[in-house]
């Protein structure tokens, strides 16, 4: 279980997060939606520890971030932040293989290549392996920054929008697979969905933010509502029911 | 493969530079001078060049060296406030060495302090991460500018030797001390080398992996910081050619590990400098300076990869 509690933040002099205080349960997938600069990035780079905390307290799996030391974290959550941009010329597979560098620290063993070429493997990157990160599509590159947090092999995986620039193909196919690894294997899956469809069809759990506020949260059904949503985007939505799951309809 | 490769072109570079042209009288005099200058000239280019590849992996950057963000500049404003303060006396009866380490540690902990803390705000906005390091610079050397007016005559000779870059007065007399600073501070970054592969991904992805990304911020500076001292106490400051090193042994090794980037800086540039200088100083015998062409040739470089919008 993700723990956060009386957590607020502020850049400047503007508050970003106000008195946030909630749980990501554990063994599930869990989306946070809300609309454009509502704080959901905030949140979610607090608790992987890429922004250093203000106030309040937040434990993953029982470890409190702000004792516990960060090569441990690493061995516990993985995080993919929104924006990707990685500063050296690598290849796919080394990409990949960096995900495993929480466990070996510089001297990877045969585990850590079988793993890294699981990943390879799950993501459709087996044919791209030697390709360079700039000279493949935005898609594919972002396909092999999930595959390297994947390597991670971490039991909460943390996603900041790991569906941009996906198509619809590789949308479904990442969904599919972060569901086997949470109903398969155990694993909990936190992630910004800007797509809210895509909470709807695969998430257990829905937590909405809304001006750096949680607005509401629970399990699909009582969050993806009519009245949840119109108020959290401001704008009239209509949810109707496609295969026993809500589905939402934004077309006027 | 590669790096044996340029390990052997240096052997044969030194070994030219060693005995290429010796006489028959006084062979050991003769040789002894020389191994001291190709001591000299090694340490000063692998410091250079190490210094380069370690600055562009903290500030995530192909275009920044330590001499553009202003670290040699620093490094002369430290010597002269040292002279300032104490008197060229004062430093005459101060032993060499010991200043020397006094400095490299103040340079250390300055460098770390000012740069780690510009990089933390500013690390991704380059342009302006430039701009405020040749500020930097250009305050350190007016600084320097004007602590070495109110000198006297005696003081300005010790700042001045200092200040200018010359492959042909090599200062020998810090040479022992200077190379095995150089050596520590190279095994200290080879040691490091699978950190500052993570490091060189970015702030971010390296978190995430578990590094303790600060704390390799300032320990990969104060490893400059003492790289750079080096090569400025022995030859002056040089600002471009760490550029055009850290750009090849990119572009020769093509791999992001720095258990290769680092020994191909080192050994490039080495090649470069032993090389250069044995054509200026053995073949056009003196008529042109090394350290002016590398420069120039820096320069065009580095004005190069700017307009290629090769930026980050
Ligand atoms: N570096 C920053 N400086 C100033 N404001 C920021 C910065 N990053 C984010 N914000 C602001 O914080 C708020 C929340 O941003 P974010 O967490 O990225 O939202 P979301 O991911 O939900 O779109 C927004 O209003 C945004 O403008
Ligand atoms: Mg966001």
């Amino acid at each position: 279980m993700i723990t956060v509690e009386g957590v607020n933040h502020q850049i400047g002099s503007v508050r970003i997060l106000h008195d946030i205080r909630t749980r990501l349960p554990e063994g599930r997938l869990t989306a946070l939606i809300g609309p454009n600069g509502a704080g959901k990035s905030t949140l979610m780079r607090l608790i992987g520890r890429l922004e250093a905390l203000q106030s309040g307290r937040i434990t993953v799996a029982g470890h409190d971030l702000a004792t516990t030391r960060t090569g441990e974290l690493a061995k516990i959550m993985a995080i993919l932040g929104q924006n990707t941009a990685i500063a050296s010329r690598l290849r796919v597979a080394e990409l990949v293989g960096f995900g495993r560098w929480p466990h070996h620290k510089g001297r990877p063993r045969p585990q850590d290549r079988d793993k890294v070429s699981q990943a390879l493997e799950a993501f459709a990157l087996t044919s791209l392996a030697n390709r360079f990160l700039d000279e493949i599509s935005g898609g594919q590159a972002q396909r092999a920054h999930i595959a390297m947090s994947f390597a991670q092999d971490t039991p909460w995986l943390l996603l900041d929008e790991p569906l941009n620039n996906l198509d619809m193909a590789h949308a479904r196919g990442l969904m599919t697979l972060l569901s086997e690894l949470v109903r398969g294997q155990g694993r909990s899956v936190a992630m910004v969905v800007h797509e809210i469809n895509y909470a709807a069809a695969w998430a257990d759990h829905v937590i909405a933010m809304k001006d750096g506020r949680i607005m509401a949260e629970g399990d699909p059904d009582t969050v993806l509502t009519e009245a949840v949503l119109s108020k959290l985007y401001d704008t009239p939505v209509s949810v109707g029911r496609h295969r026993n799951r809500p589905l939402v309809l934004h077309h006027a | 493969m590669l790096l044996s490769g340029l390990a052997v072109l240096l052997a044969a570079i030194s070994l030219l530079w060693m005995f290429q042209g010796i006489g028959g009288g006084n062979r050991e005099f003769i040789l002894r001078l020389r191994g001291g200058k190709l001591a000299a000239l090694i340490t000063v280019a692998a410091s250079i060049g190490v210094a380069t590849v370690l600055f562009q992996t903290v500030a995530a950057n192909r275009v920044l060296t330590p001499s553009i963000m202003g670290f040699d500049a620093l490094y002369i404003l430290l010597q002269s406030v040292m002279v300032a303060s104490m008197g060229s006396a004062g430093v005459a009866g101060f032993p060499d060495i010991a200043k020397f380490l006094v400095e490299v540690g103040a340079m250390s902990m300055l460098a770390a302090l000012l740069f780690g803390m510009l990089l933390a705000r500013r690390g991704r906005d380059i342009p302006r991460t430039i701009l405020t390091g040749v500020i930097l610079g250009v305050m350190f050397r007016s600084m320097s500018g004007f602590l070495t007016r109110i000198m006297d005559p005696n003081e300005f000779a010790v700042v001045q030797a200092a200040s200018f870059a010359s492959f042909n007065h090599v200062d020998t007399t810090l040479l022992p001390i200077g190379a095995a600073l150089t050596t520590a501070a190279i095994m200290i970054a080879l040691w490091l080398s699978p950190r500052l592969d993570v490091m060189a991904l970015g702030r971010e992805p390296a978190v995430s992996l578990g590094l303790r990304f600060d704390t390799m911020v300032i320990g990969a500076l104060m490893l400059v910081a003492v790289l750079v001292s080096v090569s400025t106490a022995l030859v002056g400051p040089v600002a471009f050619f760490g550029l055009i090193v850290a750009g090849l042994a990119h572009g020769l090794t093509q791999s992001a590990r720095h258990t290769a980037l680092l020994p191909a800086a080192a050994l490039i540039a080495s090649i470069l400098v032993v090389g250069g200088q044995w054509i200026f100083e053995r073949i056009m015998g003196q008529a042109a300076t090394l350290s002016v062409v590398i420069e120039l040739a820096g320069g065009i470089f580095f004005l190069y990869l700017l307009l290629k919008g090769r930026i980050r």
